[in-house]
């Protein structure tokens, strides 16, 4: 496995709703708690990477952690932002251009469905058709998607409510998480139907937080930590003609596989390792559907056999691949910009052997971490120890 | 009866008195999009010609939007007291599959498969006291 890149710290501000702390501030004591966990301060970094969607640009960050001229550069990629933030720390140090640097993340959204003031289709200077017509909103992609990939591979809805209930179970092991009350799958089917087959409580929302791992070569990793995690591949890819993408106005009649099976293939191979290698996943679950169709798409079953699967409890912390152990999306709420890197961060505890009470068992080894964004954008990390 | 007018006139024709949806052709490959786009997505040439869509077609895929959307950018009734869920599906027309509002609303009468027909729904009344229509397909069996 290549084994160039190491993360020597982590930190995070919990996951939630925090009046009065700015997004920004959150992913500054991120920053802190990343130094502390690896024992250096800001004054060390050589470079920054962050990534935020509404809560300003991560580059101005500086003036409350300090004006040491490194180069920061902030990057968005929709819901898969995370991923881009690391992806392209990866990238500076793997090409040599730094030996360490800190990739970061944060956000801070209103409530309700995401939604955006401006027209995502061309209008021609006339009205907004397309979200003036009520089409332009993530969960109806979420809804259309699943309904359709339920009667084509006899997916239930309780096992789209069983993916919800082990969410907010996880959820309620993890001290950063948002929502820490365990929901019943009666209690997730009975809650309110917002985007049929889709309720309530299975889908995530809008949150705020802040996440920032500290990266750097690997041969100077024991100089910061005694449990280097060693990040062997992190990659992006976009949407290719004929896959189906949150807020597309059309398709074509030809259809093609989605960005999540591109990234999960290219950085299997970027690891030299396969998907039964996987000890613990995080997939984006922007809702339970998205879970159950991203486990097939980043390549860990056939589609359909997630029914079973899940039926069987072996996606729960103690199964044969325990997803989304800190309670995902769907637990700790999306802050856009640091979502991918709370997935990774919760896989460092993992490997490091210190996720407390939701910790995996049988000492895991490599971990996954997928993220997914409009307009069709995919994000996977593999980390081992 | 009242004035109907078009939502957009770069996605939906209604002058000839039956709703037609406009999208775009590329000369080179021959691939539709909806709506006309300046660069073709599949093969990237850039000569793209405006186009009028079939108006009748299937059921691909779809949901019930069953909250309130928000405004900006919804321009229909998102009052959450009289706001009523509509169908929200793809359908499968001659040139390409499109993203409309569905007439119907209820899950156990929406099939992925069935036919489904062109028509409008009024979104909101203009200054002028015109019904603006958006696009919507309605089940014809």
């Amino acid at each position: 496995m290549n084994r160039d890149v190491a993360i020597v710290g982590i930190g995070m501000h919990p996951f939630g709703r925090h009046e009065g702390v700015s997004g920004m501030e959150q992913g500054a004591h991120a920053v802190r708690e990343a130094c502390k966990d690896a024992g250096i301060t800001w004054q060390d970094l050589q470079f920054a990477v962050g990534g935020s969607h509404s809560a300003g640009n991560p580059d101005t960050m500086v003036s409350m952690l300090g004006l040491t001229g490194l180069q920061f550069v902030n990057v968005m990629n929709g819901c898969a932002t995370g991923g881009t933030a690391l992806s392209t720390a990866y990238n500076t140090i793997k090409a040599g251009m730094s030996d360490i640097g800190i990739a970061i993340g944060f956000d801070k959204h209103p409530r309700g469905a995401f939604a955006s003031d401006k027209p995502t289709h061309e209008v021609d200077g006339g009205l907004d058709w397309y979200g003036g017509s009520g089409m332009a909103i993530n969960p109806q992609f979420f809804a259309i998607k699943i309904n359709r990939y339920m009667q084509k591979h006899g997916i239930s809805h309780q096992t789209l409510a069983r993916v919800a209930a082990k969410a907010t179970r996880n959820g309620s092991m993890n001290p950063m998480a948002w929502r820490k009350q365990p929901f019943t799958e009666d209690q997730v089917l009975q809650s309110q139907m917002l985007a049929y087959p889709l309720t309530q409580y299975m889908f995530c929302s809008p949150g705020e937080g802040g996440v920032a791992l500290i990266l750097c070569r690997a041969d100077q990793a024991h100089k910061y930590t005694k449990t280097p995690i060693y990040l062997n591949a992190a990659v992006m890819r976009s949407r290719r003609f004929g896959s189906f993408e949150v807020k597309a106005s059309w398709l074509p009649k030809e259809e093609d596989v989605g960005p999540t099976v591109d990234a999960a293939k290219a950085a299997f191979e970027l690891a030299g390792i396969g998907p039964e290698d996987v000890d613990v996943a995080q997939l984006q679950d922007t809702e339970s559907g998205a879970e159950i169709m991203h486990m097939s798409e980043n390549g860990f079953c056939e589609d359909g056999e997630q029914e079973f699967m899940i039926e069987r409890g072996e996606t729960e912390i103690n199964g044969r691949l325990p997803i989304n152990t800190d309670g995902g999306c769907i637990a700790n709420g999306e802050p856009i910009g640091a979502s991918g890197l709370r997935q990774v961060y919760e896989n460092v505890l993992q490997l490091r052997g210190s996720a407390g009470p939701r910790q995996v068992p049988d000492d895991p080894k490599v971990a996954y971490t997928h993220v997914y964004g409009a307009p069709g954008i995919s994000g996977v990390t593999i980390l081992s120890r | 009866m009242t004035q109907q007018v078009s939502i957009n006139t770069f996605v939906l024709d209604i002058s000839s008195g039956e709703p037609q949806l406009l999208g775009g052709k590329c000369k080179a490959c021959g691939n539709y999009t909806f709506p006309i786009s300046a660069g073709c997505p599949k093969c990237a040439a850039t000569d793209m010609e405006k186009t009028r869509l079939g108006t009748a077609g299937t059921l691909w895929a779809w949901t019930v939007q069953g909250f309130p959307p928000k405004t900006p950018p919804y321009l229909g009734d998102n009052d959450s007291k009289s706001f009523k869920p509509f169908g929200v599906g793809y359908v499968e027309l001659p040139e390409v599959i499109v993203e409309a509002r569905l007439t119907e609303s209820e899950p156990a009468k929406l099939k992925e498969g069935m036919p489904l027909a062109l028509t409008l729904e009024t979104l909101f009344q203009d200054e002028q006291g015109r019904d603006v229509v958006t696009f919507a397909f309605r089940p014809t069996e």
